[in-house]
């Protein structure tokens, strides 16, 4: 299986990154996604609102 | 390639998949439901006004009244496929934290391990939230804005925060903390209106509910499953 030998050689690659460099590159990840979930679900802005309201109220964030 | 692209990556693709079946779900399910829900929001108008203040601030207004100094998208083709957008991009953030947080424990192994990270985040950005503040309807009573969105960022980390402890936390100590941090926010309580009285029919609503809660599940499966089975052919060496 191509992609089992994938997943090890993989899986050894990620191994070699430095702890740091992993912690910094999901710790970014994971803002990008509070960035993200922050302007549909969460913006103050009236346009923005206006235009994420369906999503907001059909996915249970606090609308208005 | 890097993690972080390997995960930016993965949750774009998850995403978009669990997004477009969500989008549809809602158009067919909840959408409906919420125009339905804003034929009321005229006549309930005094009364909602009448039981709390914080209803009437002015982007909630301004999108219902639809006032002509505030933009909002036509009915129809444009309202549907902004909500279409805003469902992948909703599906894209939710990705990139189930996608980051599951790389801190080693990253996902297939569908399977995805799918059970799906549930975790169906339980912790839709039903512990839920209980405390149901899915909601234009026109209904509701507290504070601000106060919410704390309780409910709060709640959605401290569940997240428990789920963790007792999956992973190797004692039952850990565990008893993790059980502490999912029940606490619900001690504390949700911000809640002084009253609960609402133009909006029972049933209406309590469709709206079912609606919003099965679409999130399907939503929620659908992105840890398709986050799990992406994730070790994105994982594969090249650099």
């Amino acid at each position: 299986m191509e992609t089992a030998m994938q997943n090890r050689a993989g899986a050894t690659a990620a191994s070699h990154d430095s702890l740091a460099s992993r912690t910094v590159q999901i710790t970014l990840a994971a803002l990008l996604g509070v960035f993200v979930l922050g302007g549909v679900g969460f913006s103050h802005i009236s346009a923005v609102h206006n235009a994420t309201h369906d999503v907001r109220h059909a996915n249970a964030f606090p609308c208005h | 390639m890097s993690l972080f692209r390997t995960i930016l990556f993965v949750a774009a693709l998850a995403g978009i998949g669990a997004g477009l079946v969500g989008s549809a779900i809602h158009l067919f399910t909840t959408v409906p439901l919420i125009l339905a829900a804003e034929t009321f929001e005229g006549a309930g108008e005094a009364p909602a006004l009448a039981t709390t203040d914080a209803h009437e601030h002015a982007p909630g207004t301004a999108a219902h009244s639809h006032d002509e100094e505030e933009w909002g998208p036509a009915d129809g083709l444009e309202r549907n496929g902004l909500t279409i957008v805003f469902t992948v991009l909703t599906g894209f953030g939710f990705a990139l934290l189930l996608v980051a947080a599951s790389e801190v424990m080693g990253g996902l192994k297939g569908w399977h391990q995805g799918l059970l990270w799906g549930l975790a985040g169906f339980a912790a950005f839709t039903l512990a939230p839920g209980l405390g503040l149901p899915p909601e309807l234009p026109a209904m009573p509701a507290a504070d804005l601000a106060a919410r969105q704390a309780w409910w960022i709060a709640t959605v980390a401290a569940t997240a925060g428990g789920l963790a402890l007792i999956a992973f936390g190797r004692s039952p100590l850990l565990a008893a903390l993790g059980v502490a941090l999912i029940v606490a926010p619900h001690v504390i309580g949700a911000p809640q209106p002084e009253s609960h009285e609402s133009p909006i029919p029972e049933a209406l609503h309590h469709s709206f509910v079912v609606a919003s809660v099965g679409a999130s599940f399907v939503f929620w499966v659908l992105l840890g499953g398709l986050a799990g089975w992406l994730r070790p052919r994105f994982a594969a060496p090249s650099a």
